[in-house]
């Protein structure tokens, strides 16, 4: 019993991690048509602002949070004006190249400027430790991903039904051409796009950064790919489903990890989107998905 | 002066030129109605007034400025909006919602809540579903919302493509009667229609195209009398 809930708490923030990272994709692509392969690199840099302000600066652990985040933010508003505004509008496969591009460049920027090699971010020793809750012993980590997972959740869904450029964004991922003609300016809609899926990255970054203890020029890759499967599973285009999916493939990666035999362990990832495969010939739209018509 | 007068208009996708060289005009407090048989070039008209259908020659002047290489954002502040074909309303949004996003030209948006209160005034059913997501409206429902949503920026030009299309006889009537209720209020309407008969019974001018050309003009009443209009439905072609 000790042993489910304390897997059930570490599935929810590993599943948020994913949530958080679905949903960025969700949101860019919802406006803009476009999968950003580049995602797991606004990660990846705000893994390496959170250590070159912990190394150099020793900044409290709230000021590592917020330079996460708002490193995450210019460098997604960065990646749409100066990468991704020029190839708006071309095919799927132009911007899909021009994502994939930007990715691979960004990684060997870092490991020819910074070093191939893992880079450790010390946080305070509390957040590694563990806390007795009815008998249970949890990880505060664990704990702060998931409440941080939530808030992220709880404000994007506020900012998205009561603010006019909240209406307007969701307006915009219905109907485009119609939004532009209620006056809503597809350059405003996209960057708010992009500036969302930033600070969504940049919180997954650091809670990301904060559980491994380190950041490499490829930290970014596996979790965006990883997320990139859970809005499919999600259902494609819908933002709870990305929300969803991020949740369940959590859990199943989570729970294979715990049951598996020991010598299963290395086919974790193989079973885990085997799963997802067989429940995508079940339900082919994802979780809860509806066909876009730009997919 | 006219309120919005289009020169010589070309609309080109590709290699199919679907409007050649249009004229036409739009004076203040007119209901102008735009005819013709399906692939005339109506709709491509009014979508290349309002930038959304690619001009590839000709001028389109509104209320004395020219609003050439202008995106639909930009021309919809100008004061002339479009109430596309099908609706296309906003269907996972809900009523208030839409509502609200057709109040964003507005220079001043402080007043936008009296603006929906007013259109809650003139179309009772979108109160009554004021909370209810768009896409659950009827057809007839859904028509009066996205009228409702075009006027919340307060146009001054009103272009509407197709409204009657598809609705039942009750709402029909209801869509006619307001269109002519709203030129009492002042507002210029263009409107593209299917309904020959009762277009020209409430307008003031017509323009008949077909094949992407200029056919025919005059007013109501005219071509009315004209044997041209069905001679372009046939695609005859005037004489």
């Amino acid at each position: 019993m000790d042993l489910v809930a304390q897997q059930f708490i570490n599935a929810l923030s590993l599943g948020g991690i994913y949530a958080l990272l679905a949903l960025g994709l969700a949101i860019v692509f919802s406006v803009m048509g476009m999968v950003n392969w580049a995602h797991g690199e606004i990660m990846t840099l705000s893994g390496y602002a959170m250590w070159m302000v912990t190394s150099q600066l020793h900044a409290p652990i709230v000021v590592t949070f917020l330079v996460a985040v708002g490193t995450g933010l210019v460098a997604a508003l960065a990646m749409e004006r100066i990468a991704f505004r020029p190839v708006r509008g071309s095919s799927q496969v132009t911007m899909m190249f021009t994502s994939f591009a930007l990715s691979i460049t960004l990684q060997v920027i870092f490991q020819d400027l910074i070093s191939p090699r893992p880079r450790g971010v010390q946080l305070p020793a509390a957040l590694s430790q563990v806390i007795p809750v009815f008998g249970l012993r949890i990880g505060i980590i664990q704990v702060t991903a998931f409440i941080l997972v939530l808030l992220s959740l709880g404000l994007l869904t506020l900012f998205l039904r009561r603010t006019t450029i909240g209406i307007s964004m969701r307006a915009a991922s219905e109907d485009f051409v119609v939004a532009r003609l209620m006056g809503i300016r597809a350059d405003a809609v996209i960057a708010v796009a992009f500036a969302i899926s930033g600070i969504l990255a940049g919180v997954a970054g650091f809670l990301w950064v904060a559980q491994h203890g380190s950041v490499q020029p490829t930290t970014g890759l596996t979790p965006v790919i990883k997320a990139f499967i859970a809005a499919v599973f999600g259902g494609f285009g819908s933002l709870p489903g990305a929300v969803l999916g991020g949740f369940v493939l959590g859990f199943i990666e989570i729970m294979l990890q715990a049951w598996l035999p020991q010598a299963a362990l290395p086919y974790t990832d193989a079973l885990s989107v085997g799963i997802v495969i067989l429940i995508l010939l079940w339900r082919p739209n994802g979780l809860l998905g509806t066909v876009t018509d730009r997919a | 002066m006219p309120l919005l007068s289009v020169e010589h208009l070309d609309v080109t996708y590709g290699a199919i030129r679907a409007v050649r060289d249009v004229s036409l005009s739009v004076e203040p407090g007119e209901i102008v109605a735009i005819l013709g048989a399906n692939g005339a070039g109506k709709s491509s008209t009014l979508n290349a007034i309002m930038g959304l259908a690619p001009k590839t020659g000709g001028r389109v002047v509104f209320d004395g400025d020219e609003v050439q290489g202008l995106g639909p954002e930009r021309i919809v502040r100008r004061g002339m909006t479009l109430t596309p074909e099908g609706r296309r309303i906003f269907p996972k949004l809900t009523v208030e919602e839409n509502l609200t996003l057709g109040a964003i030209p507005l220079r001043d948006r402080s007043h936008a809540a009296g603006l929906r209160a007013g259109m809650f005034e003139r179309f009772p059913i979108l109160r009554q579903r004021r909370a209810q997501a768009a896409g659950t409206l009827s057809g007839g429902e859904q028509q009066q919302l996205a009228i409702a949503r075009s006027l919340m920026c307060e146009p001054r030009l009103l272009m509407l493509d197709e409204p009657s299309l598809g609705l039942a006889p009750r709402f029909v009537d209801l869509i006619f009667d307001l269109l002519v209720a709203l030129r009492g209020d002042g507002v210029t309407i263009l409107l593209v229609e299917q309904n020959v008969d009762r277009t020209l019974s409430i307008g003031d001018r017509g323009y008949v195209l077909a094949s992407g050309e200029l056919r025919l003009s005059g007013s109501a009443d005219d071509l009315r009398r004209s044997t041209g209009v069905e001679r372009a439905y046939l695609g005859i072609g005037a004489d």
